[in-house]
């Protein structure tokens, strides 16, 4: 028998809601239930090419007339052996890869891989490069929270936050551009520093972002949080609870919706993580509604974080003043001989990493972002470089959280995990 | 091509036999005696280290620091579940969070290591726990019934590094095609394109049966799926190769 338990109820989570919103009745949760009739079940592929699976995914599910039996995710699609690459490139020509990972949120992924290689090799980025790293990286959580905002919204069929995110995508787009000269594969990052400066009038287009897009962040406030369509298609919608979330891996907004105040910047903070003032926002109910507020207050504190970093943002070489590991300029390799030399050391043979290997998790967009190198003493590439991918373990809870739901409920509960394919096939 | 250029020299002076390494692997044991793995970490000691030590003793064969603070024990292969059993159930260790599963291949007939990274939410450590496997017995039990997380990532090291977790309950290629020949692409011995020529790729690709995109449970659902249509000779692929 499918049966179905429709609750619609309103002012719930008050403690995140939002000022002004329109008030509406709470309807009174009734129950949909439909007669006994002797089916077959049936089997329905979707994908890997279809819009509402958010790239290359594939999904063979078993359906009992419209709800979903089973599921069964295929990836591979967009398998690219990013790793296998990566063991024959030295330490800094593997950063172009990491960013073709999470083309929605690159740089989070580049600054994740340099620190890790830093890590392992004992290298202290200078104080400016780890809160200029801070920046880049907040900026885009929004970035990548502002991608699944859109899509989502999308997928239960509200089409307007679609083009507010992806008008403030623009603005970052063109905050990445000033800085990198690329729009998404920004490859920002080298191990002991940065590839360039922040560029001139940066941080001031910066803060005109941040002035201006909480005002949009409002209005998709407006446009969702208390609309009763997206509230049916969302709450109770996907539920999973905290022992079950941490037990299938799941982290980033999806475990913390659950309940569960893990995040990576609070519990194994880096780069002074725990001396900036935000909030971990945590959900209660662990359904696609929650992670969806978890997003849109873990973008206000961004904003937060980006203020702080600005205010605090020293003067200073970016570089580690190293030429062991950081790149003499391009005027003293035309002018000096000693620079020459080291210039065509580091740019032929790469840096020697010692033994040895290190994992540093940091809190991607996505969840926790893993990154664990392999070195051999000496080595210049590594033996093994390997991504936790935070989308890759989020996804194996699928079948778990789409059992005994409709077909369209799979859509927005894969659309609510926030995957990205590129990191998940590597 | 390049081949790595990686330092494939194993870690002792002895010049390197493919056979010893093999039957006998790189032994965590021979570092042990070197010293070389052995780092007297003196009052950070990593709680959980030493709490291994005491519960399992020589079942934890050695541990260092990794990384400046990250702890690092390398277990007996054997004693896997059991060990991660009780780092996830003791309430001294709590590692209920499975961050990571992942495989390491150095190459030069060194063992074939399985490396799992743990988090405790309510201690706040972490701890990475390695295994050493043989090249000849890549098999290890599986940790899918302590950690639902498990199962992907124990799939994944499986199709890149051909290890079989024993107890899996759906061990499958993921990344890779079910139905894919060329070996496991992570080992070292995996040359970067593959050891099938882009033709033999090619008409593999062009000769796949559409049954095998589904599970035996997917069919007796759903039925044969629609034949798709190949070309009547693809041996034209070979020919030009050789042109």
């Amino acid at each position: 028998m499918a049966r179905r338990k429709v609750e619609l109820s309103l002012g719930r989570n008050p403690e995140m809601g939002v000022d002004g919103l329109p008030t509406q009745t709470p309807l009174a949760p009734f129950e949909i239930m439909e007669p006994e009739i002797d089916t077959e079940k049936m089997l329905i592929n979707i994908g890997p090419q279809h819009p509402a699976t958010h790239g290359v995914l594939r999904l063979v599910c078993e359906l009992d007339g419209e709800t979903v039996v089973t599921v069964t995710p295929h990836i591979g699609y967009l398998h690219s052996s990013f790793e296998k690459l990566g063991e024959y490139r030295t330490w800094n020509q593997i950063v172009p890869l990491t960013d073709r990972m999470d083309y929605l949120a690159p740089l989070i992924y580049n600054c994740a891989y340099v620190m890790s290689v830093e890590k392992l090799m004992g290298i202290e980025v200078t104080e400016r490069c780890r809160v200029v790293r801070v920046i880049l990286m907040e900026l885009d959580r929004i970035f990548g929270h502002l991608l699944w905002l859109g899509t989502t919204a999308i997928d239960v069929g509200a089409f307007t936050p679609f083009l507010y995110a992806f008008q403030e995508r623009e603005r970052i787009y063109t905050l990445h551009e000033a800085l990198t000269g690329a729009r998404i594969t920004t490859s920002a990052t080298r191990v002991g520093g940065m590839m360039a400066d922040l560029p001139e009038g940066w941080i001031s287009a910066l803060v005109e972002f941040l002035d201006t897009f909480p005002d949009t962040l409002a209005e998709v406030h407006h446009l969702l949080t208390g609309n009763q369509i997206h509230i049916g298609r969302t709450q109770g919608v996907g539920a999973i609870g905290p022992e079950d979330a941490i037990n299938y891996g799941l982290t980033g907004p999806n475990l913390r919706s659950t309940g569960v105040d893990y995040d990576v910047r609070k519990d194994q903070p880096y780069y002074e993580y725990e001396t900036y003032d935000f909030e971990v926002p945590v959900g209660k109910h662990g359904d696609c509604y929650d992670r969806y507020l978890c997003r849109m207050e873990e973008m206000e504190q961004s904003v937060g974080i980006l203020r702080q970093a600005i205010d605090r943002l020293p003067s200073g070489s970016i570089n580690v003043e190293d030429p062991d590991i950081s790149l003499p300029s391009k005027t003293d390799c035309m002018s000096d001989m000693e620079s020459m030399i080291h210039h065509f050391k580091l740019i032929t043979e790469g840096i020697p990493a010692p033994e040895g290997d290190c994992y540093m998790a940091i809190e991607g967009s996505k969840g926790e972002l893993g990154m664990y190198v392999v070195a051999e003493e000496g080595g210049t590439k590594p033996v093994r470089w390997r991504v936790r991918p935070p989308s890759f373990v989020n996804l194996s809870a699928i079948p778990k959280l789409a059992e005994g739901h409709l077909v369209s409920d799979l859509i927005m509960i894969n659309a609510s995990l926030d995957i990205v394919l590129g990191e998940i096939d590597r | 091509m390049n081949q790595p250029t990686i330092s494939l020299e194993p870690m002792t002076d002895q010049p390197p036999s493919e056979l010893d390494a093999v039957d006998e692997g790189a032994l965590p044991s021979d570092a042990e005696e070197s010293g070389a793995r052995m780092v007297d970490v003196g009052g950070t000691e990593h709680p959980s280290v030493a709490a291994l030590m005491a519960a399992f003793g020589s079942a934890v064969k050695a541990h260092t620091v990794s990384a400046g603070d990250q702890a690092v024990v390398w277990v007996e292969a054997s004693k896997n579940f059991e060990i991660l059993r009780w780092l996830k159930d003791d309430a001294g260790q709590l590692y209920n969070m499975l961050s990571d599963v992942t495989g390491l291949d150095y190459g030069a007939g060194r063992a074939v290591e399985v490396v799992y990274q743990m988090f405790s939410t309510s201690h706040k450590r972490s701890l990475r726990v390695r295994c050493k496997l043989p090249l000849d017995g890549l098999e290890i039990d599986s940790v899918v019934q302590l950690w639902k997380a498990a199962d992907w990532l124990e799939r994944e090291v499986y199709d890149l590094f051909g290890v079989t977790f024993k107890g899996h309950p759906d061990l499958r290629r993921i990344l890779m095609p079910d139905d894919y020949e060329e070996g496991h692409p992570l080992r070292k011995d995996f040359p970067l394109r593959g050891r099938f020529s882009r033709a033999e790729q090619t008409r593999r690709a062009l000769l796949q049966d559409v049954e095998r995109f589904y599970q035996a449970t997917d069919l007796q659902v759903g039925g044969r799926p629609q034949e798709v249509l190949v070309p009547e000779s693809t041996t034209g692929l070979e020919q030009e190769e050789a042109s």
